[in-house]
């Protein structure tokens, strides 16, 4: 129940630091919070259904591990779409 | 008050001030690397949530891969940051977003408190048929038997992101390699590491894919770890980083998901069902999509750290 409270204030932290973080890539990084912030909850409703000889529901905990590959993959295509935005704001070469 | 009590206490406060640290501090480059400081923490609490497939993802791709992305992100983009200190909101959006986020947290940890008791678990019915699969790990069944389609989608989703950072390339430099090569200094700590680690991280990738069937770990896991140990090698500038119009990489990149797809179309002939296997063969066929998606999943991920091209094809 403890890291499930952590989850929830993740939550909340990562929600602030999207609205208030002008930069775009602060705001990536509060997603990702805001993101683990879930996992962290799935975490715990996996834990708490812990049966048949297992010590987690398999089940949420498979979910994680997919939303972690795939959080992944917003990441990087968002920190290429930033660069490049600041990119051709610039024009000069990042 | 046991000691794993007084653990998790630490590792609860401990998350929290890293997570408050990565919202608070004024560099980027400062938040980012209480990024990667809060992904391992994160490990950690996977482990004590007994969950320790998530656990190896977590640290290998959460911290690992996504902190190689933002910290070269971050020290690129460090110009800008004075740009955005002009674009500071005023102090009643800051308090009102403080006041709506805080509400939010407190209605999650609402349901963390008043759970549904009994829990709901598919545990279960995850145990059930795993013996007919032949696959010890119930964390593997899940993703590469009972909800296979998940998976399958999902490396559909990080081809799809790659090809997004690819189309980001102006037009002249397309086809060509990206640049990652960090400028290291030869003899320095990053050209070490890159000559050490590999050797030793490449085995242990490899060791945690196979063991993905009974234990802990599986293709992901496995990939993720050799990919990080060729993403350190391009950084070191050890290796070049391949041009994306090269013919291994397209094929190497759509392996995985082509044989996770033969599968499951097989599986309309026979036992007839999308992605079903037939009875005694399941153990050998997911083993054989686990060994085709890790390498898909190591060029992936590398190639998704590597960014979109940099220079033309020619050079």
């Amino acid at each position: 129940m403890l890291f499930g409270l952590v989850g929830a204030a993740l939550v909340g932290l990562g929600l602030f630091g999207v609205v208030v973080h002008p930069h775009p890539l602060r705001k990536i990084l509060a997603f990702n919070l805001l993101g683990g912030g879930v996992f962290l909850l799935f975490g715990v409703i996996a834990r708490r259904g812990a049966a048949a000889g297992l010590e987690g529901d398999p089940v949420p905990q498979a979910l994680v591990i997919t939303g972690i590959v795939v959080a992944f993959s917003a990441t990087a295509l968002a920190v290429a779409l930033v660069r490049r935005l600041f990119q051709v704001m610039d024009g000069a070469d990042r | 008050m046991s000691a794993g009590w007084v653990l998790n206490s630490v590792l609860a406060v401990l998350v929290l001030g890293v997570a408050g640290a990565i919202i608070a501090v004024r560099t980027l480059f400062a938040a980012v690397v209480g990024f990667v400081v809060l992904g391992l923490l994160l490990a950690i609490v996977w482990v004590r949530l007994a969950a320790v497939d998530v656990a190896l993802t977590e640290a290998a791709i959460g911290s690992g891969v996504t902190g190689a992305v933002l910290i070269a992100a971050a020290s690129r983009l460090r110009a800008t940051e004075k740009v955005s200190v002009a674009e500071q909101p005023g102090p009643a959006l800051r308090v009102g977003a403080g006041i709506l986020s805080a509400l939010v947290a407190a209605g999650l940890a609402a349901l963390v408190v008043f759970a549904a008791d009994p829990a709901p678990s598919l545990a279960p019915a995850a145990v059930a048929h795993l013996v007919e699969l032949g696959v010890g790990n119930p964390v593997t069944a899940v993703l590469l038997a009972y909800r296979g389609i998940d998976t399958l989608l999902e490396k559909m989703v990080l081809l799809l992101a790659l090809l997004g950072v690819w189309s980001l390339a102006p037009d002249m430099v397309w086809g060509g390699a990206p640049e990652v090569s960090a400028g290291a200094v030869d003899g320095g700590a990053l050209a070490l590491l890159g000559r050490v680690l590999p050797p030793v991280g490449i085995v242990v990738g490899v060791y945690v894919l196979w063991v993905g069937a009974t234990d802990p770990g599986g293709a992901f896991q496995g990939g993720a770890v050799i990919a990080s140990m060729w993403i350190l090698a391009l950084m070191a500038g050890l290796l070049p980083a391949p041009a994306i119009r090269a013919r291994w990489v397209r094929r190497a990149l759509v392996a995985g998901p082509a044989v996770f797809l033969a599968v499951g179309m097989a599986g309309f002939a026979w036992p007839g069902g999308f992605l079903s296997y037939p009875a005694g063969y399941a153990k050998p066929l997911i083993v054989a999509i686990e060994a085709a998606l890790t390498f898909s999943v190591v060029i992936v991920l590398g190639l998704l750290a590597a960014g979109p091209p940099h220079h033309g094809p020619g050079r």
